[in-house]
């Protein structure tokens, strides 16, 4: 008896760790994830695929030439069959993850079963593993991609609380703060918004004049009229333009090694002008895309096609036509891809995508569309170039002075008797074939132009050429189009998208924060009519974006990186931006639009430097210009690929090689030192001293006038004190040294005013200690 | 801070847990970490593992590198590789059977023949190693047992732009991380004072070739670790120096005022961003003192002058470069990138390629002797070379004292030195015309996984996330070469 029940209890122990081991009481999962809880219901766009994706795709997703044991993860139907190399297991078993190779394999110890394999130094932590598991027992649900599924219009959730909504946005961030427990701030201080509004929309400080306005209008519209004025302002259209060249990666030079002159400039007039006159963006892209081919096409819909032909071209004496040829339709198939469908395309060029739904027979499906140009690799060397005066390779148009006064009025044609503007055509038609590996001497299958089924199928009824392709973009069924602008004009205002990889929608980009408000957006905006204006406004009206941006405690703890919007967005301008603001704030500032483009002040011997010998082009050297061209907005400064304006990449501008849509904001010592000592900085702070004094040489209030000119807001009394102590020290010091004051003061090209020379140096410090705050650099 | 931009992913992939595995490991390795990098292993973990952790993969032989760019593609026929049978065979037609369908550049593609031709140079044996140096190059020939010489580089780029972006970020087409900016991203920065990656360009009088920015940017790596060129004159880095009118203490007074309102504005509005703008400017503030301390060579005695060459006073010289590499190497920069434009000799290559060698060969072997007696060579990688080779067979007119040669991808020659790599090596082999690798082929991928490995970082493991996929230097290939590490 004694035995018996010592065996059945050795029995029942042995069972017992045979059942925590089933159930992973042993397991070696013990990580700071392992507290994480699982959602009720575990979403597979959500939740799934972003683990699949990342850890799987790369051996079991659509590349089929990358594919091991002939298991693919991404499609449903591969998914739940049974592996064609083990009979009789299934990856995915619905309901039953013990029977599922896929999640015995992720929880496996065994190096020869376990996946991800451990040479691919990727790893599952416990709760991803957890969310697997029980996915499967909910039944293993596949999805479409998020993003492929059209966006729907859903009614803005229910809240609880329903005093701070204005509009329809606010519903959404408010029940997703309701979710967490978190309050929305309240709304900014009237100056503040009326700073925001005005960067946002212009790209410059509002004027002392606009100051005074909105901040005497108590009207109720206060905060519309702001907006209205400022989408009305031309201004607005060089705000908008300075993140379309971004896009376009639009210059004024040809890139590669030597690098020289384009006169691509009176095509970005023409991207001030749409915007100015609120081109609906289904337009703007058609025109763009497919100018050329519109029924009876316009000069100024011709011009717009200048966008495809903005990406750099080889001067290089000695290179292969067809692979530099090749090389530009690549350049327009992905900037298609990253700057209009927010798809990372260029990742199918060599070999099918490894984890989008994108083949490589679909990238040259849509390479296709470019590929008909009459267009060379290389027209002339650099030097030939300078000789013949060629600065657009051929095809392009002509534009007279006749023209500016007439169809293209809005360009700013100067003295130019004539110029040349590279544009698209489709006068050389030819069979597009898949390369193998991308490269341009190996051509495999044939193919027509078409676009991929898996976002949006290219209907029948279409033309095959890019009036085609702009169609099925403008298409209010395209999911794609409207949502990727949509977020990056909320990107624009908010710092970061809702969707926050601006350029990757695919399942390796990041995940919407809200889906719904995204969606809402997006058909709201074809709905009315692709109107970016619009658009705008909606957002700006929302108590979403006119809330404060003060950082709260609890907010700090809970949403650092602000993504449930508990709060309105703080971050640095860009480089343009702040330049420009500095100009605007001192007075500078040369409001006139378009033209030509400029070279303000550059530290010199840059070009020289790095240049391939003096005659190769005609960028060699660097001669800034004189008088009013110093103070030009920062859009219109001469763009050089290979060695664009220093004061703008150290604020993160990228150097225009390919589509950028969205640019880092970093925090470096060199931006420091280009607010300290570029000429244009201390220029500004010395003539806004000068003009200050010479207003008013009794001016007790110099300093907290000069704050107020720059912050648009009244110092506090502490900042005060300070900046009334620093002026008062550094008055005294120059007081004493008359030599240095006149040297300080002698700075920048612009006409030294009649002020005494050691007021002018103090209050010039002054100027920039606060130019140098970082208040002043950034959007609040 | 807040979160901006791009999501920077730890780049060695060290979570906490392994964080302090690794700490377990025992006060040995620990102290190695902490002698690499100041302050590790100060601050909070999480600070830490959210930022990239700067820990090698593995002990490094090498702390730092200096990279002796020669942009234009010097020739391996007139300084390293050298081949009898072009002499024997001068003026035939290169065999078809040795070209074996290479690609030819436009410029050559349209020649009816291609004729050997030999080298101008006479070549000689030298040092223990018996190594094979040109007359062009004597003074890096009296340090051929300090140098390994690779013969069997190879490229797949025929141009100068794809072919110096290749070398550059490991990828033909532009918008990759330049490998110092990987380094500085890999390993983080030593000097407090100093940028971690450094860049300065000199020019010979040969046919020179463009350089572009895009060549050291940080392409999608965050900006901090994109190269900061370092320029002759009175303005080394860019805004650097304070306007005329304002002493360095009146500076301080103004930036001390700037710092006291940002503080104030910090309170009010909660954002750390503002704490990390208050650094930045400090570290601006050090920089207009260390910069130009560091380029200052004032107080370099007389024997180093003499050993890197009159030149060296000369600023914007090679020679002048090469002596401000080592003194940034001593003062703790990760990655010190020198360029020397004009080495495309197309036409007229003897007397460019003589001219080219005399601006760097002094300099060039002077550096590395000078590292040695410094105790700094072990630790410190040297790397000579360009961008591609050219080719055996005569560009335009064919004339022994004239001739040009055209890029040549598959054989070219570069050496290195220090930093764990065995010396007095000669690697690799061609055909006796100099055309193909023959024994140990060097793919530019295999180069920078050796340069990682010497490092101490994995060149599979340091990833970075971009656009979804996991980006790294070498791309999807690299074998470590082996063979070359002591």
């Amino acid at each position: 008896m004694k035995q018996k029940i010592l065996l059945l209890s050795m029995i029942a122990v042995l069972l017992g760790v045979l059942y925590a081991f089933t159930t992973g009481v042993f397991h070696p999962d013990k990580d700071e994830y392992s507290s994480l809880k699982l959602p009720e219901v575990v979403d597979y766009n959500f939740h799934i695929q972003p683990i699949l994706s990342d850890n799987c795709y790369t051996c079991h997703g659509p590349d089929a030439n990358k594919r091991k044991a002939k298991l693919r993860l991404d499609l449903e139907e591969t998914a739940l069959s049974e592996l064609p190399e083990s009979p009789g297991e299934f990856p995915l078993v619905p309901r039953k993850p013990q029977r599922s190779k896929v999640y015995k394999a992720i929880t496996s110890d065994d190096p020869d079963m376990q996946m991800p394999p451990p040479n691919s130094k990727l790893s599952l932590n416990s709760y991803e593993k957890r969310l697997i598991k029980k996915w499967i027992e909910q039944g293993a649900k596949f999805e479409k991609h998020w993003a492929y599924i059209p966006p729907k219009k859903n009614e803005p959730p229910k809240t609880e609380r329903t005093d701070w909504v204005q509009n329809e946005i606010d519903g959404f961030v408010l029940k997703k703060l309701e979710d967490f427990n978190l309050q929305p701030s309240e709304r900014a201080p009237m100056e503040t918004l009326l700073r925001r509004i005005s960067l946002d929309l212009t790209g410059l400080p509002p004027t002392p004049e606009q100051v005074a306005h909105f901040l005497n209008d108590s009207s109720e519209g206060q905060i519309a009229n702001m907006i209205d004025q400022f989408l009305a302002s031309p201004a607005y259209g060089e705000r908008m333009a300075q993140t379309w060249l971004d896009v376009s990666r639009y210059a004024d030079s040809h890139g590669y090694q030597d690098d020289s002159y384009r006169t691509m400039w009176p095509w970005r007039d023409w991207v001030i002008h749409a915007f100015n006159k609120n081109l609906p963006y289904d337009q703007f892209l058609t025109w763009q895309m497919a100018g050329d081919l519109l029924p009876n096409a316009t000069k100024e819909q011709l011009l717009a096609t200048g966008f495809n032909r903005n990406h750099p071209i080889t001067q290089e004496g000695g290179v292969i036509q067809e692979e530099y040829r090749t090389n530009y339709v690549l350049d327009r198939t992905n900037t298609l891809g990253k700057g209009v469908l927010g798809i990372t395309l260029e990742c199918a060029q060599c070999h099918d995508h490894k984890y989008d739904a994108i083949s490589q027979r679909n990238y040259f499906e849509f390479f296709a569309f470019f590929n008909q140009v009459d267009e060379k690799g290389i027209q002339m060397d650099a030097v030939q170039a300078k000789n013949q005066k060629f600065y657009a390779d051929p095809p392009y148009m002509e534009i007279s002075q006749e023209d500016s006064t007439g169809v293209l009025s809005f360009i700013n044609m100067k003295k130019t008797p004539e110029i040349k503007v590279m544009v698209m055509n489709d006068s050389a038609p030819k069979t597009t074939y898949i390369l193998n590996r991308g490269a341009y001497d190996q051509p495999t299958d044939s193919v027509q132009p078409a676009t991929p089924k898996a976002i949006y199928a290219f209907s029948e009824t279409l033309p095959k050429n890019r009036l085609g392709l702009a169609q099925w973009l403008t298409d209010t069924k395209n999911p794609l189009t409207a949502r990727v602008y949509v977020n990056r004009i909320w990107a624009m205002l908010f710092g970061k998208g809702i969707v926050e990889t601006a350029e990757d929608f695919g399942v390796q980009g990041s995940l919407p924060t809200h889906p719904d408000l995204l969606d809402w957006l997006a058909v709201d905006f074809m709905e009315n009519g692709w109107d970016t204006k619009y658009l705008l406004k909606k957002i700006m009206r929302s108590a979403t974006y006119q809330q404060k941006s003060d950082m709260r405690p609890e907010l700090k703890k809970a949403d650092p990186e602000n993504r449930l919007l508990a709060r309105a967005a703080r971050f640095r301008m860009s480089g343009e931006m702040i330049r420009d603001y500095i100009l605007a704030t001192s007075g500078l500032l040369n409001r006139e639009l378009g033209g030509p483009s400029v070279k303000p002040y550059q530290p010199a011997g840059l070009w020289e430097e790095t240049n391939a010998g003096g005659d190769r082009g005609i960028l060699t050297t660097y001669t800034p210009d004189e008088g009013d061209d110093l103070y030009r907005r920062s859009l219109y400064t001469f763009w050089k690929r290979t060695l664009p304006p220093p004061n703008m990449t150290i604020f993160d501008a990228p150097n225009r090689d390919l589509s950028e849509v969205r640019r880092q904001k970093t925090n470096t010592p060199l931006q420091a030192l280009v607010l300290q000592n570029d000429v244009q900085v201390l220029e500004a702070a010395r003539v806004l001293a000068q003009r200050t004094i010479l207003h008013d040489p009794d001016n007790q209030d110099v300093v907290a006038d000069v704050f107020k000119r720059i912050l648009v807001r009244s110092p506090k009394e502490e900042e005060l004190k300070i900046l009334n102590n620093y002026y008062q020290d550094a008055l005294a010091l120059y007081k004493t040294n008359l030599v240095d004051a006149e040297k300080l003061v002698a700075v920048g090209a612009y006409e030294q005013l009649e002020t005494d020379p050691a007021k002018t140096a103090a209050l010039m410090l002054t100027v920039q200690t606060i130019y140098n705050l970082d208040e002043t650099i950034t959007k609040e | 801070m807040e979160e901006h931009g791009n999501k920077e992913e730890n780049p060695l992939k060290v979570n906490r847990r392994h964080f302090f595995s690794q700490l377990s490991v025992g006060i040995g390795s620990l102290a190695l970490g902490s002698l690499l990098i100041p302050d590790l292993f100060k601050g909070d973990v999480k600070q830490l593992a959210s930022q990239p952790l700067g820990i090698p993969h593995f002990a490094p032989k090498a702390k730092r590198i200096i990279y002796l760019f020669q942009a234009g593609g010097p020739s391996q026929l007139e300084s390293f590789d050298y081949k009898p049978t072009l002499q024997k065979r001068m003026g035939e037609d290169l065999p078809d059977s040795v070209r074996g369908g290479q690609r030819l550049t436009g410029m050559t593609s349209g020649q009816d023949s291609f004729p050997l031709m030999p080298s101008a140079a006479k070549f000689h044996q030298y040092g223990e190693s018996g190594k094979w140096i040109s007359d062009y190059f004597p003074h890096i020939a009296k340090i051929a047992d300090e140098i390994t010489v690779i013969r069997s580089m190879q490229t797949e780029a025929i141009n100068h732009d794809p072919a110096i972006t290749f070398f550059q970020t490991g990828s033909q087409i532009s918008g990759r991380p330049s490998m110092g900016s990987w380094l500085s991203y890999g390993l983080g920065n030593e000097n407090k004072n100093l940028p971690s990656f450094v860049v300065l360009t000199s020019r010979g009088k040969g046919n020179s070739q463009g350089l572009y920015s895009k060549l050291w940017s940080s392409g999608f790596l965050d900006s901090k670790h994109q190269g900061v060129l370092l320029r002759s004159g009175k303005d080394p880095v860019l805004y650097l120096n304070d306007p005329e009118g304002i002493s360095r203490s009146d500076k301080r007074h103004l930036l001390d005022h700037v710092s006291s309102l940002n503080k104030l504005h910090h309170v009010e509005t909660g954002d750390d961003e503002i704490e990390s703008r208050i650094a930045q400017y400090e570290m601006a503030y050090r920089m207009q003192m260390s910069v130009p301390n560091v380029m200052d060579i004032s107080k370099e005695p007389e024997s180093i002058i003499k050993m890197y060459g009159e030149d060296c006073q000369v600023p914007g010289t090679y020679a002048a470069n090469a002596l401000q590499a080592r003194r940034l190497a001593e003062n703790g920069v990760r990655f010190i990138q020198l360029y020397h434009q004009g080495w495309d000799q197309h036409g007229n290559l003897p007397n460019e390629m003589a001219g080219q060698a005399k601006d760097v060969d002094r300099a060039s072997a002077a550096l590395v002797l000078d590292l040695k007696q410094r105790g700094m060579l072990e630790d410190t990688l040297v790397v000579w070379g360009g961008e591609f080779g050219r080719t055996n067979f005569c560009q335009g007119h064919f004339n022994p004292e004239s001739y040009g040669r055209d890029h040549h991808p598959r054989a070219f020659s570069i050496w290195m030195a220090g930093g764990g790599i065995k010396p007095g090596l000669t690697y690799g082999k061609t055909d006796e015309f100099g055309y193909n690798v023959i024994e140990n082929p060097v793919h530019i991928n295999d180069f920078h996984a050796t340069m990682m490995h010497v490092m101490g970082l994995d060149h599979e493991q340091l990833v970075y996330k971009h656009q979804g996929r996991r980006f790294r230097l070498t791309d999807v290939a690299g074998n470590v070469v082996k063979d070359l590490l002591i």
